[in-house]
């Protein structure tokens, strides 16, 4: 019975081509824009949460900007990692300096630091070595440099062992980090960064002394919040409960706020192409119910012949499935030919995200049967005698 | 086979009631080629209404093989519909974008038959028709003649206990009415009951059986 009904609406549907691909055009433009757009939006997500994650997530960078004459000395700064809450902790000094190279001459951001900085901040050398105590020490003038200044500035990234100027002064580059791929750093950003000494940068900069006034610290365990509180505590103790001292930046707050940020756009956006999808069932339904009127002569002969009410309801019902099962389909693979057309021209990896395929495919069952339900019953109960007599 | 009691029916017309049946009484037997005859109004289409459980009767009891058809549910009449009832219309009533073998399996399919026996019996419907060469073609391509005889096939496919002809030859010319009829007189013949609805008086007396009607009573009409 159930096959008779699917071969019964395959005829139905074909022997009204134009009409029946209209029909399936609304299913299909909403199918399209909400597979599209929720990929999109995922596969954007990802690299977002991944390029947070890459800046080290169980880091909290702390600012001091009064210190109540109890400044944290560069001496001072293991002493709060004597807390098993904390794993290592590093200055974090910047300043704005001129450097310039064999090839080039560029605005920089010069970061003195200390040897624990490359954990804490998860950054990878690309050749070379990183800070260490020894450099700090002697007041080396060495420095890493990340690629995007190596490239600049001298040219190329293989530049172990050669020289360059920072401010004037000639600096031995130790290190190049790895080329970073991330989205966060967008075109407008100075993106060139060198890490020198900490005592180097105090030599360098005015601005910057014994006295620590920026300093990351990493947490050995995932509860970043809880190593929160205990920082607070320690320098709200130091700093004579003066909340507004110094500010502790949470970077996995940042990757939650991004979280939610996503969420809430992939849902307002799904929800956009959800609404799309509603109108294209009321496509089926109107439709179904000009069907049902036309063919009111053809349900009326059934009737007589001996189909139930059951029969004809599963007829009409069948056919609103297969237009948006058929629609739903078309629209995936619109949008597997969209995403991968996206990628091409972008050269992009976004990928068709199979939840969203099996959403869209229970989105469509439960828009044909909703809106196939009452077109169907309608055809169901009509009278066969009145049906036999319409013209 | 058909006995009709008393039977009423009622409808209301802009608060007016309407006897479209008065108190008919009617006997059909099995195995005979009855007709009935009478103007338009007169109840015909109603009394035909009944006998093939497209509707149920507001009084009276209705026996069709002994069975009260009374007070059945539409499901009920469905099934019986299914499996008693073989009709034909004057408009044919085909759907056209079936062909002639489709039309014809259709009643079939309602009856949950195996695809193998609605093969067999398909085939044989249009054979006896003489159209199984014409199985593919979809009703437009066919005559009215044909078509009716399609119609016919679909009737005998579906094997009835009662064949039930509303104006068979009123949409044909008197030359395929005559062939239409002569079909029927060879269902006669191999013992189906056949009941034709007709105002034509020359296609009611090749009947073996007429019986007229006006203002919703029925009678008999003597040879």
């Amino acid at each position: 019975m159930t096959v008779q009904s699917l071969k019964m609406a395959v005829t139905s549907i074909l022997s009204n081509k134009l009409r029946s691909f209209l029909t399936m055009l609304g299913i299909i433009i909403g199918i399209v824009s909400l597979v599209v757009l929720v990929s999109l939006v995922n596969g954007a997500t990802g690299s977002i949460t991944d390029s947070i994650n890459a800046l080290g997530s169980n880091m909290l960078n702390v600012t001091i900007s009064n210190d109540h004459g109890h400044p944290i000395k560069l001496s001072e700064l293991p002493a709060f990692t004597k807390d098993s809450m904390f794993e290592s902790i590093a200055p974090a000094a910047s300043a704005a300096a001129a450097v310039s190279g064999a090839y080039a001459e560029e605005d920089t951001v010069l970061i003195g630091t200390t040897a624990a900085y490359l954990d804490i901040q998860g950054l990878q050398l690309e050749k070379g070595r990183f800070l260490m105590k020894p450099d700090l020490d002697n007041h080396s003038n060495v420095a890493v440099i990340n690629a995007d200044l190596a490239a600049e500035v001298l040219g190329r990234t293989d530049v172990v062992g050669e020289k360059v100027r920072f401010n004037g002064k000639s600096f031995l580059i130790i290190g190049v980090l790895k080329e970073e791929n991330s989205s966060l750093n967008t075109a407008s950003q100075n993106t060139l960064r060198a890490y020198i000494p900490y005592t180097s940068l105090i030599r360098l900069s005015e601005d910057v002394s014994l006295n620590v006034t920026s300093f990351c610290i990493s947490a050995s365990e995932d509860d970043m919040d809880a190593a929160e509180d205990a920082l607070e505590v320690m320098l709200l103790e130091r700093f004579d409960q003066d909340e507004d001292a110094f500010s502790i930046f949470n970077q996995s707050s940042v990757a939650e706020a991004m979280d939610s940020v996503t969420k809430t756009l992939s849902l307002l956006l799904g929800g956009i192409a959800g609404i799309s999808l509603l109108v294209g069932g009321i496509g089926i339904m109107n439709i179904m119910l000009v069907s049902v009127t036309e063919r009111t002569r053809e349900i009326g002969i059934r009737k007589a012949v001996g189909a139930s009410r059951g029969a004809i309801m599963l007829q009409f019902l069948i056919e609103a499935l297969i237009i948006s099962l058929f629609g739903c389909f078309i629209g995936i693979i619109v949008s597997w030919i969209i995403i991968e057309g996206i990628n091409i021209i972008g050269s992009t990896g976004y990928s068709l995200s199979l939840s969203v395929v099996l959403l869209s495919v229970a989105f469509s069952v439960g828009i044909g049967v909703l809106f196939g339900l009452y077109p169907a019953n309608r055809a169901a109960k009509k009278n066969p005698i009145e049906a036999l007599r319409y013209h | 086979m058909i006995i009709f009691k008393d039977i009423s029916k009622i409808y209301r017309i802009g608060g007016e009631e309407v006897h479209a049946l008065d108190h008919a009484n009617l006997h059909i037997s099995s195995g005979e080629f009855v007709s009935i005859i009478g103007p338009s109004g007169s109840g015909k289409s109603t009394m035909m209404n009944i006998m093939g459980c497209l509707d149920t009767a507001d009084k009276g009891q209705y026996l069709l093989d002994r069975q009260p058809v009374t007070d059945y549910t539409e499901n009920e009449l469905t099934r019986i519909r299914s499996q008693k009832i073989g009709f034909i219309f004057q408009s044919f009533n085909l759907i056209g974008n079936m062909s002639a073998e489709e039309n014809v399996e259709l009643p079939l399919i309602y009856q949950k038959l195996p695809a193998k026996k609605r093969k067999e019996r398909v085939h044989n419907a249009l054979e006896k028709v003489q159209l199984y060469e014409r199985r593919r073609h979809k009703p437009n391509q066919l005559s009215g003649g044909q078509q009716q005889r399609v119609a016919i096939a679909r009737a005998m496919a579906a094997e009835p206990s009662l064949y039930l002809a509303d104006e068979p030859t009123g949409n044909l010319d008197s030359g395929t009415g005559s062939q239409i009829m002569d079909l029927f007189q060879d269902l006669h013949e191999h013992g189906n009951t056949i009941v034709i609805i007709t105002h034509d008086e020359s296609v009611a007396a090749q009947a073996q059986r007429r019986i007229r009607m006006k203002d919703g009573h029925a009678w008999e009409v003597a040879i």
